[in-house]
């Protein structure tokens, strides 16, 4: 008997793995540490838990508002709210509850990031602030002002020394996070934000971010060449930065004309980025970091929302506003089994 | 015959010459003889004066006057209490929130039209739109209705926030340009108030006596509804030029300025605050722009959080400077927006259950007419359309909306027969 051998990453081999259903659309979704679950925030104020193998659903409920922003802490799920609130839970209680809540921020609370330690919480929102909190006691440790708009989202670099935050405009602020103190540099993705002129509102702001996992990349997802701001008449960008240098390193497009929205992105361990688009439908992107062009893509049956990578590295998770979360493999689809050979035919008995 | 000043266009830079000309064109038959002398007599009342706050491209009942949060249709958006007891809007008006008690709302809305062009007309003139027949404004009705002869300013203002200033004949409909609306673009006053620098203020008054004296001459012999408009718009020009003040909006306290808000329609609500207690008749401020076919939730808060404090501020201080029981105010729009959340988190054209505020002037503060069903799909209860509005604009100014214009001893009604005012908001 031969072992089977380990199977390669390949994106070009990206399938449908499995499907789970909610009836209200989907925001924002993140695999839990354990990779037991994928949990997905809904247009209804719930959050949605699904077992991976049974499919089992499980709603969390409590949130005044919708839910895009999922973070962990071990065995906690942290979730934040359009109302402004932040809710800690045990993510893999048979019937979640709150177990602390957070009056926030003013407003939006548009994302949540945990620092390599495990010990502190960021998040960010439309009161322009970024806020630091104690994940062992909920206490506000610090907020960190300095952006004038919607700060849209939040990333510890993964050394744990820095933290990033992103917003409307495309201004990212990078600053060391244990003492209150400005940004010590910018790095620039006003191009994923336009003031359009013709209906005199800004449109934009960093919708997706993720570091790689060695910190040498930062990647900002959004959407460029605005035409027609109510319209969404855009085309997806991935801002690609080296961050060591704070300079863009790439500008990461669809190779085929999309009109959207790049809503997600991570770098995967492997070094290709992914990124996923809603807007005039659905698509998953793949880029090597040097090219500007996706090597490989993959249409989706929806509009796709978000973009999470499980802990094993070999599976996406999208939310899509049909309701779904779908889940993808990187490995290649299995081989479906020969065809068992036709029967021989029985020799006839001989005459005679 | 046209006067060879008048462009007719709305693309006319407005300047005091196009002022001029605007007031002319064919329809100078703008005439008293339009209404039967009783009928204007009853409407040489006390003066008041109307601001009308276009919210452009169709906002969202859902994230405004009518929230449904906790719904499918509900958005992210909370509700919150408001001055006027048991009334609850969106958590995106906090200012306004504290003038409910002075303002009113009409929540059973159902204009049945879902197009830019034509929810416009239904909203500015309380009629569908018809291939035969212009309707005009409510502006220029009131121009007709409540103004002045004597007022320096034109009847129907507009500040837009963008583009040329200018009149709009089309407007007035059968009521002549003369009522038409005239464009202040950006708020800026009309070009070219001052005298030119090298005219000499004699030179001026030589120059008028001389154009008084040969349109004297002129009148005594082809005395016209023209030329009477013709020689009206020259000392109405001349009474604008020395109330140029009223555009100067530096000479507000810089306080005053802050309350506003320093953006464009924080200064265009300053403005038409000025221009309505300068005697302004109707002031329509319009707001760009609420079209939120894509990102509806985050357009509506940068558009309705612009609005939100700049329109309080206007209230408070129409309130407090006796002002806001002599002036209508409402606040419209083509159409509201879809219940139903688009793929791109988007509301997008609808008009069959949505929203309009209205306050001062004969309103009934605090009070709501109409309801719609759960998650605002349908109107519940209370269904009204533009014509009922028009009606009740007009009834709340203190007129008979029922009265009929006269054209050529026809009898055209003022506001669609077929309504009648909202009786619930009205005080």
């Amino acid at each position: 008997m031969t072992a089977t051998p380990t199977p390669k990453l390949d994106p070009a081999n990206t399938h449908l793995l499995k499907e789970y259903k909610h009836d209200s659309p989907l925001l924002g979704c993140r695999f839990d540490p354990s990779g037991q679950f994928v949990f997905a925030g809904a247009q209804d104020n719930r959050i949605v838990r699904w077992h991976l193998d049974s499919g089992k659903k499980t709603l969390l409920e409590g949130h005044k508002s919708w839910v895009r922003a999922l973070a962990f802490a071990a065995k906690q799920l942290i979730s934040a709210d359009y109302a402004g609130r932040i809710s800690f839970w045990p993510a893999d209680a048979d019937a979640p509850k709150p177990a602390r809540t957070l009056d926030a921020h003013r407003g939006w609370v548009r994302a949540l990031a945990v620092s390599p330690d495990g010990q502190t919480l960021a998040s960010c929102g439309n009161d322009h602030l970024v806020k630091l909190w104690s994940i062992a006691d909920g206490k506000l440790v610090r907020e960190l002002p300095g952006h004038d708009c919607h700060v849209y989202n939040v990333a510890f670099h993964p050394d744990g020394t820095h933290l990033v935050s992103a917003d409307l405009k495309g201004n990212v602020k990078v600053r060391s996070w244990e003492r209150e103190r400005p940004a010590e540099r910018e790095l620039d993705a006003k191009i994923l934000h336009k003031y359009d002129g013709g209906f005199l509102a800004d449109i934009g702001g960093v919708r997706g971010m993720a570091f790689s996992s060695d910190g040498s990349l930062l990647a900002c997802a959004g959407i460029t060449n605005v035409s027609n701001a109510f319209a969404g008449v855009g085309n997806p960008l991935i801002v690609l930065f080296d961050f060591k240098s704070g300079k863009q390193k790439q500008l990461l497009k669809p190779k085929t004309p999309f009109q959207g929205t790049a809503w997600g992105v991570v770098v995967h361990p492997s070094g290709f980025v992914a990124g996923v688009g809603g807007g005039n439908g659905g698509m998953l992107w793949f880029w090597k970091p040097d090219n500007a062009q996706d090597f490989f893509s993959l249409k989706l049956p929806n509009n796709a929302r978000d973009l999470a990578l499980h802990p094993d590295g070999k599976r996406l998770a999208i939310p899509f506003f049909d309701g779904a979360v779908r889940t993808y493999s990187l490995e290649p689809a299995p081989t479906p089994p020969k065809p068992a050979p036709p029967p021989k035919p029985v020799p006839k008995p001989k005459k005679g | 015959m046209l006067c060879s000043y008048s462009c007719g266009s709305s693309d006319h830079s407005l300047s005091r010459r196009g002022f001029l000309g605007g007031a002319l064109g064919f329809g100078a038959m703008a005439l008293d003889s339009m209404m039967q002398p009783a009928f204007t007599r009853e409407l040489q009342q006390q003066q008041k004066r109307v601001l009308m706050i276009w919210l452009n491209g169709g906002s969202s009942q859902l994230e405004t006057w009518d929230p449904k949060p906790g719904t499918d249709t509900g958005g992210p958006f909370q509700t919150i209490a408001t001055s006027a007891p048991g009334v609850h809007i969106s958590e995106l008006l906090p200012y306004t929130a504290k003038q409910m008690h002075r303002l009113a709302l009409v929540r059973g809305l159902n204009t049945a039209e879902d197009d830019h062009g034509k929810g416009s007309v239904i909203m500015h003139t309380g009629r569908r739109q018809e291939p035969a027949m212009k309707w005009p404004h409510l502006g220029s009705v009131c121009a007709k209705l409540l103004g002045d002869r004597d007022n320096p300013l034109p009847g129907y203002i507009h500040i837009t926030p963008r583009g040329n200033g200018g009149v709009n004949s089309e407007d007035a409909a059968f009521l002549g340009p003369r009522y038409a609306s005239v464009a202040l673009s950006d708020g800026h006053a009309p070009a070219n108030l001052d005298r030119p620098a090298n005219l000499s203020a004699n030179d001026d008054q030589r120059r008028h006596e001389f154009r008084t004296h040969a349109d004297r001459k002129f009148l005594s012999s082809r005395r016209t509804a023209m030329t009477e408009a013709y020689t009206q718009s020259y000392e109405q020009a001349a009474q604008l030029m020395r109330k140029r003040d009223l555009f100067a909006l530096d000479k507000e306290p810089p306080a005053v300025v802050d309350r506003y808000g320093r953006h464009d329609f924080g200064r265009h609500c300053l403005m038409a605050r000025r221009l309505l207690e300068g005697g302004a008749t109707f002031v329509k401020v319009s707001h760009s722009n609420y079209d939120t076919h894509h990102e509806n939730f985050d357009f509506h808060i940068e558009q309705v959080g612009e609005f939100d404090r700049p329109f309080a501020t206007l209230v408070e201080d129409l309130h407090e400077r006796g002002l806001l029981s002599s002036t209508l105010i409402l606040v419209a729009s083509e159409f509201g927006r879809t219940p139903k959340i688009n793929r791109n988190y988007g509301r997008d054209h609808w008009s069959r259950a949505w929203s309009v505020a209205l306050g001062g002037c004969g309103i009934k503060g605090g009070s709501v007419s109409g309801k719609t069903n759960a998650n605002g799909t349908a109107v519940a209860d209370g269904q009204v359309h533009g014509g009922h509005l028009f009606h009740t604009y007009l009834k709340a100014l203190g007129f008979d909306s029922k009265k009929n214009f006269y054209i050529d001893q026809r009898p055209i009604p003022i506001a669609d027969p077929k309504a009648s005012p909202i009786a619930e908001v009205l005080a």
